[in-house]
Order: C-alpha cells, then structure tokens, then sequence
C-alpha cells in the first residue's frame, strides 16, 4: 500500500534557498535576471547563431533600414550599414566582445580581489595594512580616467582595455572582501568555531564563505556594470577594440558619422549597452535589496 | 584525592592605549586561584567589569592568560599563557547562543564538524553520536537538519548545551548563558543542566547575576571584584554571613 503523507513535508530551507525565494518576489530584479542570461547565452553563443558573418559585405545592399521599415528588407532583419555589413549579426557578436568579455574581467577581479582580500582579512598588523592599501592610490581616480591612463601605458587593444579594468576594480574589490571577513572574525559563532577545534582553512571554508558568497555576489555585479560601461567608453573613444572588431562602442563610434542617414547603426547598440547595463543593475539591486532584508530579520 | 580543575594564580591584563606612544596596562584578572570537583558547581559572581566573562574565556580557552595555571585532571593544560590547544574538556556556551550558531551551516553539520575535527570516529558512529546527544538535551533527531534560524531561544541554548556536550567534556563553562532565557525556559534548562550533571558528573562553573540561580544551584561561589577574589567558599556559608562588603552590596540589591 503506497504511503500517504498525512502530514505535509516540513522543508528545511537552506539560507541559499531562502535566499532564492526572496529575490523571486523582487519581480523587476527576476526580468533582470532572464535579461541578464539571454546576453549570457548570446554572448557565448553568438558566431553559430548569427545569420551572417561578421564582416561579409552585401555590395548590392547598403545602408538597408530595418525590416519593418518600408524600404526594409526580410534578409536585414536589423538592416545593414554602409558596408553591407548585417546589423544583427554585428550585433550579436558584439555581446561577445562587450558583454563577455565584461563578464571575464570582472570574474578575474573577483578571483584576484577575493584572494588578496581574504589575506588582508586574517592577517594581522603591516601585512594587512600593506595588502589592504596595495592598489589604493588608485582609488582616487575614477575608474575610466585610472582605465585610459593604464591603456596610454600598454596601448590601445581590446586584450589592454581587459586589464585595465581589472587593474581599475581591483582596489575596490579588496576593500570591500577584507571589510566583509573583518567583520565576521569578529562575531561570536568565530570564536565558538576556533574552540571547536577548526583549523584557519576550516574557519574560513565553512565558517566564514558561506556567509558572505551573497555579498560578494553583490560586489561583483556592481563591477560587472562597471566594466560594461568602461569597456563600451574605451572602444568608443577609439583606445580600446578596433573598428574592424565588433565591440558596442567601437560599432557605435565608427557609425557615428551615418546618425542622420543610417541612425539604426548607432541606436541599436546603444540601446544593446543600456539593456545590459540595465539587466546587470536590477539584478545586483535585487540582490542587494534581499540582503537587506535578511539582516532585518 | 586531587580536584577535576585546578586554577592556580591566574593573572590577565590588557594594554590600553594611553596617548600616541605610552601604553597603560591594566590588569583585568589578579592572582585566581580555586578548586572544582567532578560533579559540583562553581558560581563566579561579581559586579559589571570586574572579570568574569574574562575568566570564562581564559578557562574555555578562547583567551590565553599570562601567567599562572590551569590544571584539569592533574594535566596542566594551561602554563604561563601557553594553552594545550588540543584540549576539549573544557567547553563553554556563550552568553547570546543564537550568535554562536554559524547561520550558514545546519545543526547536524555544525555537530559533526566539532566530532570531525577533535575524534576519529567514523561516519556511522558520528551520526549515531549526535543522535545520542541531541536526545540527551531534550531535541529530537529530526532538529539536525534544522538551521540555527529555525529555532526558539530556548532551543538555540539546548544547540549550544549538545554542542558543548558532543565532545564528552568534564567541564562546561556558561557565561551568562541563563541570563537572556525567560524565566520559565531558564527552568527547564536548569532543571536539564542539573539532570545532565546527576548523570554523568559533569561540573560547571556558572557565570551570572542571577542570584537565586547561584544559590539553587551551585556548590561554591568566588566574588570577585577589580579582578581579584574578594571571597571564596560554599554557597550556604557564603549566603549566610557574607564578610566582604562587596558581597553584603551584591546580596542587597
């Protein structure tokens, strides 16, 4: 005889599943997120789905608006620019470049910033203190401005443009882990841990990560918009990808010329930039927003 | 016969700041010395400040003293500030018992992580101990699986008592650990400390300013004052004629 459950199943819901159910109830924050994963997906997967290559020139079809505009045509679902070059396809393949790319430095900051933030963290005295305020004389400089200096060092390339911003977000990034694991070496649950017996590793790994991984979820995309941004600016002011390269901003800065003819070519990837800065935003806000909540409780 | 615990001239003191250069010290604990026996209780009462939770650390090992020695058992497992870290017979249950609960583990992992690190039992029989010991303090089998958030005040101070417990100790130190308890849960875990140390003669040494607690449960009673024990005996000879004025001010008020 199958067993009924008379009783319904008491879920022990982890703070990991708590935390889940929160961020749902945040709807704008949960729009954000699938925003956020359609350019993920597009920017890992771009060359298979695009439609065209990204510099094969249709000579027979120059400067075509949108599809939806009279003079469109079906094949150019986005149109095409002065080159023949397809809109879309352009397009697609730019979340490579600006998204993705965005997406490794910040990953890249947040492992380097994590590392050096947790040894300023646990340790004490000069050695914090140097690894703490190791990059803080950048700090001063706003991150675009400290970004172009790095580049006018190492020259202008996409490559360049990635370690700047990393060099760019890194101090930040430190500060903010040390300060979070600061704090939590001091509370009671530490102290209770370390009499149980549990090594400096154990203290960090179980004591300590699992209970700030959220905040440093939350500092990451705050970094990742960031990096969005800077990197859009870079290739827009022509130091960081070249125009051959299908960047958001270098796209828009080669068509700048065409805003009258072909506006098209330069609405459309700063629409493509606004849209990811924005997906980015609403879901580091909504993280944001749940931690708050949470320390309420 | 030679007492569990032996405290032998225990002394503590901080540096303090004084101005930019000079360093003030101020001595927080002066010359402790006292005796438990297995199975008794120890009360330490005295007013704010005068070095009580202190002494609850330096015992439970979570501060190092800079003189003097402890001796558990005959061992001495602290000598001049160097602690045998690998002691866990001493263990203490802190005052708010919700903030010694890491919020990102459940109950169960927190338990097996303590008998991971201290005892080299295997899977089934780590399971099977915290079984036993979550019974023992009145939680149910099930509750491991829990997270510290689910729990009531009193139960959280039930997590505390069975990880304190898990470990087989000889001496479970509380710091204030009653205090924040409604009266009818301090009952209960009264009434289940008391049970526990019937059973398997464990010995507490209990901190608090709840009088009628001290004198309901505990054999002798320190008062200490600016760090120094103004007054050391059994409870009753204790209650009935205090001599320190200390002591006459504690009991008036």
């Amino acid at each position: 005889m199958a067993k009924f459950n008379l009783f319904s199943e008491e879920s022990n819901k982890s703070p990991l599943a708590r935390f889940w159910r929160k961020f749902k109830s945040n709807h704008p924050a949960v729009v954000g997120l699938w925003l956020f994963s359609a350019f993920a997906v597009l920017a890992a997967a771009a060359p298979l789905i695009a439609p065209y290559g990204v510099n094969q020139q249709h000579s027979e079809a120059l400067l075509i608006p949108p599809s939806w505009h009279e003079m469109g045509d079906v094949r150019f679902i986005l149109g095409t620019d002065d080159l023949g070059r397809d809109v879309l396809s352009r397009l697609m393949n730019g979340a490579t470049y600006t998204f993705g790319l965005s997406i490794v430095a910040a990953l890249l900051t947040t492992v380097i910033g994590v590392v050096v933030g947790t040894f300023a963290g646990i340790s004490r005295g000069i050695r914090s203190s140097f690894l703490n305020h190791l990059l803080d004389i950048t700090l001063s400089i706003p991150s675009l401005l400290l970004a172009i200096i790095i580049i006018a060092i190492l020259g202008p390339g996409l490559m360049n443009t990635v370690w700047a911003i990393i060099l760019a977000l890194l101090p930040q990034f430190i500060h903010s882990v040390r300060n979070l694991i600061v704090t939590e070496l001091n509370k009671d649950y530490i102290t209770a841990f370390k009499l149980d017996g549990a090594s400096n590793w154990h203290i960090l790994s179980r004591g300590i990560f699992p209970n700030i991984y959220e905040h440093i979820v939350v500092i990451f995309t705050m970094a990742l918009s960031t990096a969005i941004l800077d990197i859009a600016a870079l290739g827009f002011l022509k130091l960081g990808a070249q125009p051959p390269t299908t960047e958001w901003g270098a796209i828009l800065a080669e068509n700048l010329g065409l805003i009258y003819l072909a506006p098209w070519t330069v609405g459309l990837p700063g629409v493509l930039l606004f849209l990811a800065v924005l997906s980015t935003n609403l879901v580091g806000d909504g993280l944001r927003q749940v931690l708050k909540a949470r320390k309420a409780d | 016969m030679q007492p569990l615990l032996k405290v032998q001239a225990l002394s503590k003191s901080f540096n303090l700041r004084a101005s930019l250069f000079s360093r003030k010290q101020f001595s927080v604990l002066k010359n402790i010395s006292f005796c438990l026996e297995k199975g008794e209780t120890l009360a330490i009462i005295g007013e704010t400040g005068s070095g009580k939770s202190t002494l609850a650390k330096l015992l439970a090992g979570a501060g190092t003293a800079d003189s003097g020695q402890i001796y558990l058992d005959g061992n001495i497992i602290e000598d001049n500030g160097v602690r045998d870290t690998q002691c866990r017979h001493i263990r203490m249950i802190f005052q708010d018992s919700e903030a010694s609960l890491n919020p990102g583990l459940t109950i169960g992992d927190m338990l097996d992580d303590c008998l991971q690190y201290n005892t080299s039992l295997d899977k089934e029989t780590r399971v099977e101990k915290i079984k036993v010991t979550l019974a023992k303090v009145g939680l149910l089998n099930d509750h491991q699986h829990y997270y510290p958030h689910m729990f009531s005040g009193g139960q959280l101070q039930r997590v505390a008592l069975a990880r304190a417990l898990i470990l087989d100790p000889k001496v479970v130190v509380l710091d204030e650990a009653l205090s924040s308890l409604d009266p009818s849960v301090r009952a209960q875990t009264v009434n289940l400390l008391l049970k526990l140390q019937q059973e398997t003669g464990l010995s507490y040494i209990l901190i608090t300013h709840h009088l009628s607690l001290v004198r309901h449960i505990s054999d002798q009673l320190v008062v200490l004052e600016h760090g120094e024990i103004v007054e050391y005996g059994r409870t009753e000879d204790v209650f009935q004629a205090p001599k320190s004025r200390v002591t006459q001010k504690l009991f008036n008020c």
